[in-house]
């Protein structure tokens, strides 16, 4: 049995459903809020991979590696963030982010 | 792989889970190698193994978080997060296993370059006589081939049997090279913020400001005081030069 398009497909809808289950499950947790938006983009970038070899379109590629240029600046500007939240407040609680509130 | 990232998202220590997500990095750098993404698969792991983990590490560690405390309210989610992600997860591998059977890659298509317009002058003779040639090459080379088909977007030649790099270094500063200012501009603008957003300056440090010391006069420093040259009295005050 050959291994087809539709099985990296597959892995990459798995891999998306389990970063979304992860993002509902650590609702208070930043940080794994933050590596399962690095997981969702792997997600997205598996299938870009899969459908640039089948298709033999290189242009998938291209645009996986923008996406890796946008995730790695997100991952910084968030991490960033989160280190200036955690001086302010001592807690990386997301409940606790509503003092922007009005 | 999906246990390793099952247990990014379930790990009780976020350290574990950086880890447990740097080792599903690995593993799909790997599956990115079997689909002949070299370059993909080792920029993968230089920049997101290298990098962005490292970084994730730097601040978990960095700071010291109460667990047990951000992990209240884990299971309260969990019925509400299993229907999702089971409802997603279904609807989406029923509807790829079904739609996308597409067994192995045309051979012809895999091996697609675009080069610059090297033989856009090229009389058609020349072209024909060229894909003669390509033909007999093919049937040594499966992966090498010479599409003049896209005769539409000219100078457009697709070129056999160039490695993955070269062939996404190609595509990348010619086709997609506004693009690639772009994701510098992104790049440059995330290090200025991350820089601004975490620097804290001291507040007791001593520094110069240059723009005083720049527009100082001399008449502000130097005070010149009147004073007799012979000393009157052995009484009088001390004359002083000052100076502010």
């Amino acid at each position: 049995m050959s291994i087809t398009l539709g099985h990296y497909l597959t892995l990459g809808a798995i891999l998306f459903a389990l970063s979304v289950i992860g993002i509902f499950l650590n609702r208070k947790n930043l940080i794994v809020l933050l590596m399962a938006i690095e997981l969702m983009l792997l997600a997205v970038n598996m299938n870009f991979v899969a459908f640039s070899h089948y298709l033999g379109d290189l242009n998938g590629q291209i645009f996986v590696f923008f996406i890796l240029t946008v995730a790695a600046a997100e991952s910084a500007i968030g991490l960033a963030i989160l280190v200036q939240l955690f001086r302010n407040k001592s807690s990386i609680n997301v409940d606790e982010l509503n003092t922007l509130k009005g | 792989m999906l246990f390793a990232s099952f247990r990014v998202i379930t790990a009780r220590n976020p350290v574990h889970a950086a880890l447990y997500l740097v080792l599903a990095f690995f593993q799909a750098s790997g599956i990115w190698m079997l689909l002949k993404a070299e370059f993909l698969s080792i920029a993968l792991v230089l920049v997101y193994v290298g990098a962005v983990m490292v970084l994730f590490l730097f601040v978990v560690m960095m700071l010291d978080i109460n667990i047990d405390s951000i992990r209240q309210g884990f299971w309260k989610h969990f019925p509400l997060a299993a229907t999702i992600g089971a409802v997603i997860a279904l609807e989406l591998a029923g509807v790829l296993l079904g739609g996308f059977r597409i067994s192995e890659p045309q051979q012809q298509h895999a091996a697609q370059v675009i080069a610059p317009a090297a033989v856009t002058a090229v009389a058609p003779v020349d072209v024909a006589s060229a894909a003669a040639d390509a033909a007999s090459v093919a049937v040594d080379a499966a992966s090498a081939a010479v599409t003049t088909a896209t005769a539409a977007d000219v100078g457009h030649v697709v070129v056999a049997q160039a490695s993955n790099t070269k062939a996404l270094g190609i595509l990348l500063y010619t086709e997609y090279l506004y693009p690639v200012q772009v994701a510098a501009l992104i790049l440059l603008v995330a290090l200025i913020a991350a820089i601004a957003l975490t620097l804290r300056a001291r507040k007791d440090s001593k520094f110069q400001n240059a723009g005083d010391q720049v527009r100082v006069k001399a008449r502000d420093r130097v005070e010149l005081v009147k004073m007799d040259a012979v000393k009157p009295a052995p009484a009088a005050p001390a004359a002083e030069e000052t100076k502010a």
